[in-house]
């Protein structure tokens, strides 16, 4: 076996960019039937890789994207999508949500949940749900509310089963907004809308169901993240954009993916899921992640529990009996 | 102490294995058998809070007190639960 290094995470871009291109054109003629592509552009990394290998695969006149901010989103994320819509030269629609989450009450159900933890909470108040440090705490994953007034301190609660469910379900309300939107134009245009996972948010579930997870194709949902950034620097994405620091942009305050989900950064998250997926003992992979080998077996065990528990998301609607005349198969 | 393993083995298929105990024996792993995950671990949390009317601190939530049957009954007496289940 190769001696484990992070070089294993080195692929040849023009060669995976050729062939993500071409597997696209064949789902989208055998398989999916539509004309073009949806990309919902966050001006992430994730999502600027996909749209542009939607227009190496279609040509730039059959991907269309969209940029949809709202209240809470960073300041830089609509000059960074639509610097990606001008480098790929796709035509964009700009669909504020904020009045469509005002209308299904989200503000307002989520500003009430964390006033059950912190009562002063206010709508000038910013927040955001961290978890606890699985390298740190042997315990389990607890989830807290960090929120900071506007001019004061920033305070942290843990939280209770009710106050955290409803957090979680008003938030989720972002990322089915944005799809229901992504299929309106989908299907106003007879195109289909693509998915943006890469594949440590794929592998261990690190999505909406019925949000962010619902898509038609998911191009980069086999590349570790660190591939992603391989290609985007292939694919011309802008620097602004590769050099950002990866963010969730769900929450009012700046939020992290690797305090609210992973163990770890993604770059020595990669390595951890190459490693157990390869067969990588934890001491073979403990020095390129800087890591003692029991931190990282932690690791491998966080992967396998996080993969048990997301089974739910990936889960199509489960049938009580079957009906053998529709097949499905997956390319 | 009150004996509290009944109400608890009861909750547990009540509220996670809609009412088949699947072969759960009393040191079976919540967590290793998929029963409980990080949410069901919240729900587990606040049964024990409003059944017991006891206060859990951030450093218990650990395995060793709560992934079994057994665990939770030594946590429980290690807490001095002396107040019958709610």
């Amino acid at each position: 076996m190769t001696p484990f290094s992070k070089d294993l995470l080195n692929l040849d871009p023009e060669a995976e960019a050729a062939r993500i291109a071409e597997s696209i054109r064949s789902i989208m003629r055998n398989d999916l039937k539509r004309r073009g592509l949806v990309v919902a552009l966050s001006g992430g990394i994730d999502s600027s890789v996909t749209a542009a290998l939607a227009v190496k695969a279609l040509g730039e006149s059959r991907v269309f994207g969209l940029e949809m901010p709202e209240r809470h989103s960073a300041a830089e994320t609509l000059s960074l999508s639509g610097m990606v819509a001008r480098h790929l030269n796709i035509q964009t629609a700009h669909e504020d949500i904020s009045g469509m989450l005002e209308a299904f009450g989200f503000y307002r159900r989520y500003d009430a949940a964390v006033q059950v933890v912190i009562p002063e909470y206010g709508p000038d108040w910013k927040s955001k749900i961290v978890t606890s440090d699985i390298m740190e705490s042997k315990g389990f994953s607890l989830f807290s509310i960090v929120a900071q007034p506007p001019m004061g301190e920033a305070v942290k609660k843990r939280l209770p089963l009710k106050a955290y469910l409803e957090i979680v379900a008003a938030t989720n309300f972002k990322q089915r907004t944005r799809k229901m939107l992504e299929y309106y134009h989908a299907d106003r245009l007879n195109y289909a809308v693509a998915g943006t996972p890469n594949r440590l948010e794929y592998d261990q579930g690190f999505f909406v169901k019925q949000g962010d997870g619902a898509a038609d194709v998911k191009p980069i949902a086999h590349l570790y993240k660190s591939q992603v950034y391989q290609l985007a620097e292939y694919l011309g994405i802008p620097e602004e954009i590769r050099t950002r620091l990866p963010t969730t942009d769900t929450y009012s305050l700046p939020q992290g993916q690797d305090e609210f989900y992973f163990a770890l950064p993604y770059d020595k998250m990669d390595l951890c899921l190459y490693g157990k997926n390869n067969g990588y003992p934890p001491a073979e992979v403990a020095e390129s992640v800087s890591l003692t080998p029991e931190q990282v077996q932690r690791v491998y065990e966080d992967i396998d529990t996080k993969r048990k528990t997301t089974r739910y998301l990936h889960l199509p609607p489960v049938l009580a009996a079957t009906v053998p005349e529709i097949k499905f198969d997956a390319p | 102490m009150p004996d509290v393993k009944p109400t608890l083995r009861q909750f547990i298929i009540d509220n996670f294995l809609f009412g088949d105990d699947n072969g759960l024996a009393d040191d079976t792993s919540f967590l290793e058998e998929g029963i409980i995950d990080s949410t069901g671990m919240l729900e587990l949390i606040t049964f024990l809070e409003e059944t017991f009317s006891i206060q859990l601190d951030d450093e218990e939530l650990i395995p060793e007190n709560l992934d079994s049957i057994n665990n939770l009954v030594s946590f429980l007496s290690k807490k001095q639960v002396v107040q019958q289940p709610q």
